[in-house]
């Protein structure tokens, strides 16, 4: 069995003949933007919400980044927001609004609460919620009819998908990152190439990571089509939940302990399909397109359409005229006026350390603005108490509060029309960070690189 | 269950929902309204809809239906069901594409707009005949899981699950089958 099957079957409250399964789950997040329709309907319905104690819920897509004390300005994210509030308050969900010490972006606060557990299913109406698989549950994104379904009953009509390994053996070199791991899969497999699968993750590369690298790369799943990913988890896992907020503790945390380390793919254990990957192979990836899977290295030229069939060479060329870039050309020395180092893929106190390290003594570039969005209100505390901010306001990067900002530009964080803006976010789609807005996708540290020399700089060659 | 129909032709690939309805329009907390802003930012030119994008499909009046025909991984991206709700607000009743992304995948099915799975072949031969002819219809018949380019008289069958296509046609939902199941739920819940 695999340690999808092994989970799976934990949950199936019934399996409807030649139907889907209906199918427990344990956790849901949820945000302001995907919740209030499915609220209402419980309302119409006149029906409670199953399991509040189950529900936790946070506001962080419309929230503003700066002045966070202050009314939201923007009228209708303010409604958003305060309906959230609202509806927790009427249906007994624990809201980490804003103000509140573990505010942040949903799929932050999970993990760093304890309250992401391996074994466990989690959704959220947010398809980054994949990024929980990094602790050896089963997590996905839901629409917000689903939301209503879990509201109800605690379940959802499932089908199970069918399963890929991959797997990503050796050691990374210097500069190469998890974030250039999961860019350079989906450069491989394609922005579809996982549609239908749930992925494990695997091999020596991975197990080397941290949670929070572990995190960047099944954060990503969805980016190649995949519902969710997931990785075993090991030593790395229960050290990090251990003495969290809502991690088992005493009797109950040994218990748990033993069950966590029965999880985990039998040797034996058959996918529908692997891929093996070698770390070796991997360099700091940027993107140059409009979907993730349009990546290179940094080191790279944008390729061209002569390799497309003719039916793809239209979106092609559509992706590149958008962008403003050109097949042939380099993509190091491209010029950046943004510099984006945030989002549920990259926020962490691990990403915020790793930019701090590189460019303590260095000072951005002029013309560039530099923006960093702390993915919760404990990772803004953290950085504080160990100086961070101090580094970043001598480079003259912004450090901001946290929300999910630029990464969709739904609050006022927006890079204006056909600027560049290097991002440690998740999408490059046309507008996706503001209309007519160009988003090169990278690591923490390739986006560091770039604020400091003002073009796409390969960040090896600025390593000591 | 029955959708017969000219259809408007969509040949980008890898259309994610950001495009479908981006995202400054996900405020609402309602489902309703949500078609006006249909592609908005591929529809009109700086956000006015006094400025429309003549190249766009859904400005040219040639095209008009009930059935969007695109080109493959049609709804990749974030699982905003508002993309959905305005597909199917604007007037839609099916999608019909080489592939489709999971999560829109089940979104469409929960708002009754029903995506229809063919064969690249297949989708290349519909862009065929509506470009040759935007007045040809297409024919899709769920009962029988059939679509038909009825202008070539060209038939493929498509997939569904058995429990869903049930729901499409009856108008079921899922929330009525859950609730249903209250009880045994609860008996789960007492060993898990």
């Amino acid at each position: 069995m695999t340690l999808f099957d092994k989970i799976w079957d934990k949950h199936v409250v019934k399996q409807i003949e030649g139907g889907p399964s209906v199918f427990y789950i344990d956790r849901h997040f949820i945000h302001e933007v995907t919740s209030p329709q499915a609220f209402d309907g419980l309302r119409k319905r006149g029906i409670p919400l199953a399991r509040p104690a189950q529900t936790i819920a946070t506001a962080d897509h419309n929230v503003p980044t700066w002045d966070q004390h202050l009314p939201i300005k923007e009228a209708l994210s303010r409604l958003q927001v305060e309906k959230l509030t609202e509806n927790c308050k009427a249906f007994g969900v624990e809201l980490y609004g804003l103000g509140h010490p573990y505010q942040g972006i949903v799929h932050v606060i999970g993990p760093e609460l304890g309250i992401t557990q391996p074994g466990m299913t989690i959704v959220c109406g947010d398809s980054h919620t994949s990024t929980h698989g990094a602790f050896g549950a089963i997590a996905f994104g839901i629409g917000t009819s689903e939301v209503e379904m879990v509201f109800a009953t605690q379940c959802l009509m499932q089908n199970k998908p069918k399963q890929m390994r991959i797997s990503i053996e050796g050691e990374l070199g210097k500069g190469v990152s998890s974030k250039d791991i999961i860019l350079y899969v989906i450069a491989q497999i394609s922005a579809s190439g996982a549609t239908g699968y749930f992925v494990e993750y695997a091999g020596s590369a991975i197990r080397s990571l941290s949670m929070e690298a572990r995190m960047t790369i099944c954060n990503m799943s969805i980016e190649m089509g995949a519902r969710g990913g997931l990785i075993a988890p090991d030593d790395t896992t229960f050290e990090y939940l251990k003495g969290r907020k809502f991690a088992p503790a005493g009797a109950e945390w040994d218990q748990k302990l033993a069950e966590w380390r029965q999880l985990n793919s039998d040797a034996d254990a058959q996918f529908d399909h692997e891929i093996h990957i070698r770390a070796e192979d991997i360099q700091p990836m940027v993107t140059y397109g409009t979907n993730p899977g349009m990546g290179i290295p940094v080191t790279g030229t944008i390729p061209g359409e002569e390799l497309l069939e003719e039916k793809e060479r239209p979106s092609f060329r559509k992706a590149l005229d958008y962008m403003g870039l050109q097949s042939g050309n380099a993509i190091k020395g491209q010029k950046i006026d943004y510099v984006f180092i945030g989002s549920c893929t990259n926020s962490r106190i691990e990403d915020l350390r790793q930019v701090a390290a590189f460019v303590q003594g260095r000072r951005k570039a002029d013309g560039v603005e530099v923006w960093i969005v702390p993915g919760s209100k404990q990772v803004e505390a953290q950085a504080q108490e160990e100086g961070l901010h101090l580094i970043f306001e001598q480079a003259g990067f912004q450090l901001r509060q946290p929300g999910c900002s630029a990464c969709l530009g739904m609050n006022e964080d927006k890079i204006p029309a056909g600027k560049y803006c290097i991002s440690t976010s998740n999408r490059n789609f046309e507008g996706r960070q503001g209309q007519g807005a160009r988003t090169l996708l990278a690591s923490p540290l390739s986006a560091a690189a770039a604020a400091v020399t003002g073009v796409v700089t390969d960040v090896r060659e600025l390593l000591g | 269950m029955n959708i017969n129909s000219t259809a408007i032709p969509l040949e980008d690939e890898n259309v994610d929902t950001d495009q479908i309805i981006p995202a400054r329009f996900l405020k609402a907390t309602s489902r309703d309204g949500f078609g006006k802003n249909l592609f908005r930012d591929w529809r009109y030119n700086n956000d006015d809809e006094a400025q429309p994008k003549m190249d766009f499909v859904l400005n040219n009046p040639a095209f008009n239906g009930k059935i969007l025909v695109a080109g493959k991984n049609f709804g990749c991206g974030s699982s905003r069901e508002h993309a959905a709700w305005a597909l199917k607000d604007y007037g839609f009743d099916a999608v019909v594409s080489s592939f489709f992304a999971d999560i829109f995948k089940n979104n469409a099915l929960n708002n009754f707009l029903l995506p229809v799975q063919v064969s690249d072949d297949f989708l290349q031969q519909l862009f065929t005949t509506i470009h040759q002819n935007p007045a040809s219809e297409i024919a899709i018949d769920l009962e029988q899981q059939s679509i038909t380019n009825v202008a070539t008289g060209d038939k493929a069958f498509f997939d569904i699950n058995q429990y869903k296509k049930t729901c499409f046609i009856n108008g079921y939902d899922d929330i009525d089958y859950l609730l249903s199941m209250k009880s045994e739920i609860e008996v789960f819940e007492s060993t898990h």
